[in-house]
């Protein structure tokens, strides 16, 4: 399946072309990913290994019908109960568990719906990752906002209505330095009660200096917990040291942020031990930390039709469900994000069930939300999108259509204190 | 016949207080309607908001907000949240919460006692939200406390009365009113709650779970005051503590 991502670009030089191919075609000549580069920090843990120890241990294909039974029937549930409910014997009782999985969330959040939305403020990326859009070697539009068009861009979010942001950047240290990003959060807090950050994990104190500027939640995705089939998708660039990404959130918190978000991209790898990997992440994290926010994603490959033959990792839309519901039965006081990668349908559906927070007004590109919201031609001044957005929902629709399901949307439950 | 819940010395007629944050905001008139509840709590940082539908525009007038400390992981936060919801408008009242876990929301009882005694120095009608535990309910009187709310199981779990025994002996021991706060997820845990002598019941999962929100309001309305009735009647030999011989065990004494 690894060869269905490459792609090159005509705009590559020759001696660029042939870097490229050895990276993707001779594993020799790429960096050990296990190993720390100069300035990344090692801290002391243990997590990483319960967490692995766990994923390795794990054979979905054991489970039966009877383990299923018997994890809905406890009323809390263990981790070997959620094994049985991440794998294929559990498909029959999806409807049994998104009953479970409702009773769970209405517990916890009620019948709330958070609302949030991306900013991109820059997609400068040193890394060869083979199934981004943003990755160096492919030929886009680069872009960095400046901070005055950052600021331009936020002043038309927030007057959508919008209280809670998460500010993106491609992984580029020398293009999106850690002050840039800083900066940028000072910003954000002048227009909005909550700023998130995904960015390129960083260092404890680095993450200190930015929830000094305001940031409060740090969003890694792990992308896959399979180190081996990560070596195999992250062939350049500091994002390729698969444990220094790992700790990404337990730096966050030593750092003082006050809550922290995690994911595997489902499809990469076997989704249903990645699925695992990424509860048993917050799982153990939270007994480490017990007064931190967590909070788990779904994004997903989405699947090409009869593609069974290409990527035997395919998750559908059922089987998306089935991981979400095991989620939330497993840890019924997280938080749980779906993207707008996701149909309105799914969305529509799973905050009913599962999903606790939900993104609207997205745009993936760069220095274009005037554009998305008012119409108003930019010219050229905008950078290329990341991937293409399925629920294309403005913030008033999302917040109608999320009313009329009988929920109650939310802007901001957040005070920074 | 008169019977009051004093708070502060603020009176009320109804024993139920209401929670606000997991339902949908045009549903809060009807619950407060239909509880007959006269306080009602909120989040704070629900309230922060610029949001077109601020939590606040939904309570209707004359009920006393209970703005809650939710959020704070010790007593500085707490008392920086208390601090914001009088400059919001949201009056003297405070229900303190300090979670430093987020997994079950238990309430960390020697933080609270903190962010109490600064709290009542400062003049606000402070209701520590608590684990029923005697000792640390003497400290919250002694820090100026104006009732104590023991949780009756985790928040949200709707499991009932699983502390049932350690409220009893706060009801037994403590001199203000106990308000029976979280875990109550049905009518009658809170009639049994005010039949112990609970002087008032929160609840607010239970109702945002409900099938028909303002009927379950109604409901619990009517548990709390029979559960209420009960208590001030006296209860009889059926519910009390113990068993009673037919033959009296005293009958041999002779003077």
């Amino acid at each position: 399946m690894d060869n269905q991502y490459f792609v090159d670009s005509g705009n590559l030089s020759a001696e660029a072309l042939e870097r490229k191919h050895r990276l993707e075609n001779d594993p020799s000549c790429r960096k050990n990913h296990m190993e720390y580069l100069p300035g990344m920090e090692e801290i002391k843990s243990d997590i990483r290994e319960k967490v692995i120890s766990q994923m390795n241990e794990y054979s979905p294909e054991k489970y039966t019908a009877k383990d299923v039974r018997t994890a809905l029937e406890h009323d809390t549930c263990s981790i070997e109960d959620f094994k049985a409910l991440l794998s294929p014997a559990a498909a029959p009782f999806l409807e049994q568990m998104a009953e479970r999985a409702r009773l769970e969330t209405g517990k916890h959040f009620g019948n709330t719906v958070y609302v949030f939305t991306p900013l991109y403020i820059a997609n400068y990326c040193e890394n060869y990752c083979v199934y981004c859009g943003f990755n160096c070697y492919n030929h886009i539009k680069r872009m960095k906002l400046s901070m005055e068009q950052i600021e331009h861009e936020m002043k038309i979010i927030a007057d959508s209505g919008m209280e809670e942001i998460l500010i993106l950047t491609g992984e580029s240290r020398s293009q999106s330095d850690v002050k840039y990003i800083g900066e940028a959060c000072k910003l954000a807090r002048k227009y909005f009660r909550m700023v998130g950050l995904e960015i390129y994990p960083v260092n404890t104190d680095e993450y200190r200096y930015l929830h000094e500027c305001g940031a409060d939640y740090v969003t890694v995705f792990q992308e896959t917990y399979d180190a081996e089939k990560y070596e195999t998708l992250h062939l350049l660039g500091h994002k390729r040291v698969w444990p220094y990404r790992f700790d990404a959130q337990e730096r966050a918190l030593l750092g003082g942020m006050r809550g922290v978000a995690f994911s595997a991209l489902l499809g990469l790898s076997d989704f249903r031990k990645d699925a695992l990997a990424s509860a048993l992440h917050v799982y153990y994290l939270q007994r480490k930390y017990p007064y931190a926010e967590m909070s788990l994603s779904c994004p997903r490959l989405r699947p090409i039709l009869n593609n069974d033959s290409i990527n035997p990792h395919d998750v559908g839309e059922k089987q998306l469900c089935q991981i979400i519901c095991a989620y939330r039965i497993f840890l019924p006081y997280v938080g749980i994000t779906v993207s707008s990668r996701e149909s309105a349908e799914f969305r529509n559906g799973i905050v009913k069930i599962a999903a606790t927070k939900v993104s609207a007004g997205v745009s993936t590109g760069i220095g274009d939300h005037e554009s998305k919201y008012s119409g108003k031609e930019s010219g050229d001044a905008e950078g290329d999108e990341q991937f293409e957005i399925c629920d294309s929902r403005s913030l008033d629709r999302m917040y109608k259509d999320i009313s009329e399901e009988g929920l109650q949307p939310v802007l901001n439950d957040y005070l920074y204190v | 016949m008169d019977d009051k819940l004093i708070i502060g010395g603020h009176e009320f007629n109804s024993r139920f207080i209401l929670g606000s944050g997991k339902y949908s905001l045009n549903l809060i008139e009807a619950a407060v309607r239909d509880a007959g509840a006269e306080i009602i709590t909120l989040a704070v940082r629900r309230a922060n908001t610029k949001e077109k539908e601020n939590i606040l525009d939904f309570i209707p007038e004359g009920v006393t907000l209970l703005p809650n400390t939710s959020g704070a992981r010790n007593a500085e936060e707490a008392v920086r949240i208390a601090r914001l919801a009088r400059e919001l408008g949201c009056g003297n009242f405070v229900k303190v919460e300090i979670m430093r876990d987020a997994k079950y929301l238990l309430p960390d009882n020697a933080e609270t006692i903190r962010a109490t005694e600064i709290l009542a120095g400062e003049g606000f009608v402070v209701m520590p939200y608590m684990y029923p535990d005697l000792n640390a309910a003497r400290d919250l009187v002694n820090a100026g406390a104006a009732t104590i709310m023991p949780l009756a199981a985790p928040i949200g779990s709707n499991k009932g009365l699983a502390t049932k025994e350690f409220i009893q002996i706060l009801i037994d021991e403590i001199d203000l009113p106990i308000i029976v706060d979280a875990g109550i997820g049905k009518p009658s845990q809170a009639c049994e709650a005010m039949e112990m002598g609970a002087a008032a019941i929160m609840a607010n999962t239970a109702l945002a779970t409900a099938g028909n929100l303002p009927l379950m309001a109604a409901a619990f309305r009517q548990a709390v005051e029979a559960g209420r009735k009960a208590y001030l009647s006296g209860l009889g030999r059926v519910l009390a503590r113990g068993s009673s011989a037919s033959d009296p065990l005293t009958g041999f004494l002779r003077d």
